[in-house]
């Protein structure tokens, strides 16, 4: 797979067709690969293609577009990218949020069979990794050799994956992988809608009070580009400096609720906390929801409306309050 | 007041300026009689209400929040009132979904000519958030709850 990846990126280097290509390089630590950005066609043989290639890439493609003071006629980068499916949706949304243009955008698809949650590997002393079809064999210092199961160690949102390869691209590698049932992604969400309320907000509480407000879930999202965020803003002030629980409970709604419609589940905001906050029962309710009222799924075309920039004269009404 | 120990639930209710906001006027006009324990904030349209608004003012002490616009189809600007109800519906669903009781949020549609309507909504929402009693969640002057002591330390 990789030797294709290499081809097609050394294809498009020599074609002129982009200046920049992000993909993924072995990371320092094993069980890791870490997103580089190639500028040189020799430096093509250093990109990798594993089950740790986790990090959704299309959080850097904003900040190439930003309009630059002063430059008004600056010559935009074309930038190619290794899209997963997960990459591949996170795409489609900036660019019909207008965030990056479509033509400068050379979108490899690929065939995602899911990555690698490492905390789910209890061993913490591992020095050498190395992965083999469907197992990975971790070293420790002793040297001593243990083999797990992939399937075992996916990420939560991989074992539920609806998408493993983008449905927009200029060019798709690999081959197709089995899709989930809509009654096993959403299992997780009704179990929780099942609780009594009192439980769910303990929950809720239980899960926030660990927020560390470091704002790393924030930095991952792709989704989250705005210059501003909601979060720093001081006029007006939203949330108090203070990790107070009622300004990490703002916090944490505010920006879960700023995805709605947009969130493609890929799991960026979950792997980035320091603190294993369970962000995902609550970024999926509002995917669920918003697939429930409004059947839109985010990131799957380039031409449907954002959910929230639309409306229908039969859209769901029952919760409005009638004397 | 006569009896100062017992609680009223402070309501803080977004009226839009065209319908609802015209029609709690002509309920005071009529001198229909209503609970006096919502606050009212004018806004351009229910599409004008940002959801912070709503978690915000819970998070000041506020025990309910109304939101009221004209009825679908008769928005002043043609359809804010129908982007907001998508808003709102997913807004009210997540908050349900994490433990806010779900009388707290509210959201209906009052025109200009109805008063009367107006009136119940009032009493309606004000009964239900009696009984829910004041809010103890979100607030920023709330105590740590024993359960979070317990997990901080």
């Amino acid at each position: 797979m990789i030797e294709k990846i290499k081809e097609t990126v050394k294809k498009l280097f020599k074609e002129n067709k982009i200046d920049i290509f992000i993909g993924y390089n072995e990371g320092t630590l094993p069980l890791r690969s870490t997103p580089c950005f190639i500028t040189k066609p020799e430096d093509i043989e250093k990109l990798v293609w594993n089950s740790y290639c986790s990090n959704n890439l299309a959080v850097y493609l904003p900040r190439f577009f930003v309009p630059q003071q002063g430059a008004k006629d600056a010559k935009l980068p074309r930038i190619g990218i290794l899209a997963k499916g997960c990459d591949g949706r996170s795409i489609v949304g900036l660019i019909k949020e207008h965030q990056i243009p479509r033509e400068n955008i050379y979108i490899i698809g690929i065939h995602c069979g899911g990555m690698i949650d490492t905390k789910k590997i209890k061993k913490v002393d591992i020095v050498a990794a190395e992965e083999k079809n469907d197992k990975v064999l971790v070293e420790d210092e002793d040297k001593r050799k243990v083999e797990l199961k992939k399937e075992e160690l996916l990420a939560d949102m991989c074992k539920t994956c609806q998408y493993t390869a983008p449905v927009v691209y200029d060019i798709l590698l690999g081959k197709e992988k089995q899709k989930t049932s809509k009654e096993d992604r959403e299992a997780f969400i009704k179990e929780f809608e099942k609780k009594p309320l009192e439980e769910r907000w303990k929950y809720f509480q239980e899960q926030i009070s660990k927020c560390i407000r470091c704002n790393a879930c924030r930095q991952a999202c792709p989704n989250c580009y705005c210059k501003e965020c909601f979060a720093d803003q001081t006029k007006p002030k939203w949330i108090g400096p203070t990790n107070d629980i009622s300004d990490v409970m703002f916090y944490q709604i505010g920006r879960i609720f700023h995805q709605a419609g947009r969130c493609v589940d890929c799991g960026a905001c979950v792997r980035a906390c320091p603190m294993d906050v369970d962000l995902r029962v609550f970024t999926y309710k509002l995917i669920k929801d918003v697939k429930e009222f409004f059947e839109y799924e985010a990131g799957v075309s380039l031409e449907e409306n954002p959910p929230l920039a639309t409306f229908k004269q039969d859209d769901k009404q029952e919760f409005i309050t009638e004397p | 007041m006569k009896n100062d120990n017992k609680w009223e639930p402070k309501i803080v209710t977004f009226l839009c300026n065209w319908c609802s906001y015209a029609g709690a006027d002509l309920a005071g006009v009529s001198r229909l009689q209503y609970p006096p324990n919502i606050r009212v904030i004018r806004v351009p349209c229910s599409g004008r209400v940002n959801p912070f608004y709503i978690i915000k003012v819970l998070q000041n002490g506020i025990d309910g929040v109304l939101v009221s616009g004209c009825h679908p189809g008769d928005c002043h600007y043609i359809s804010g009132n129908l982007i907001a109800r998508r808003k709102f519906a997913l807004l009210k669903s997540f908050l349900e979904y994490i433990g806010i009781e779900p009388g707290r949020v509210q959201f209906s549609w009052v025109s200009a000519a109805e008063g009367g309507r107006f009136v119940d909504i009032i009493e309606k929402v004000t009964s239900d958030i009696k009984k829910l009693g004041p809010i103890k969640k979100l607030g920023k002057w709330q105590k740590e709850t024993e359960h979070i002591k317990e997990i901080l330390k």
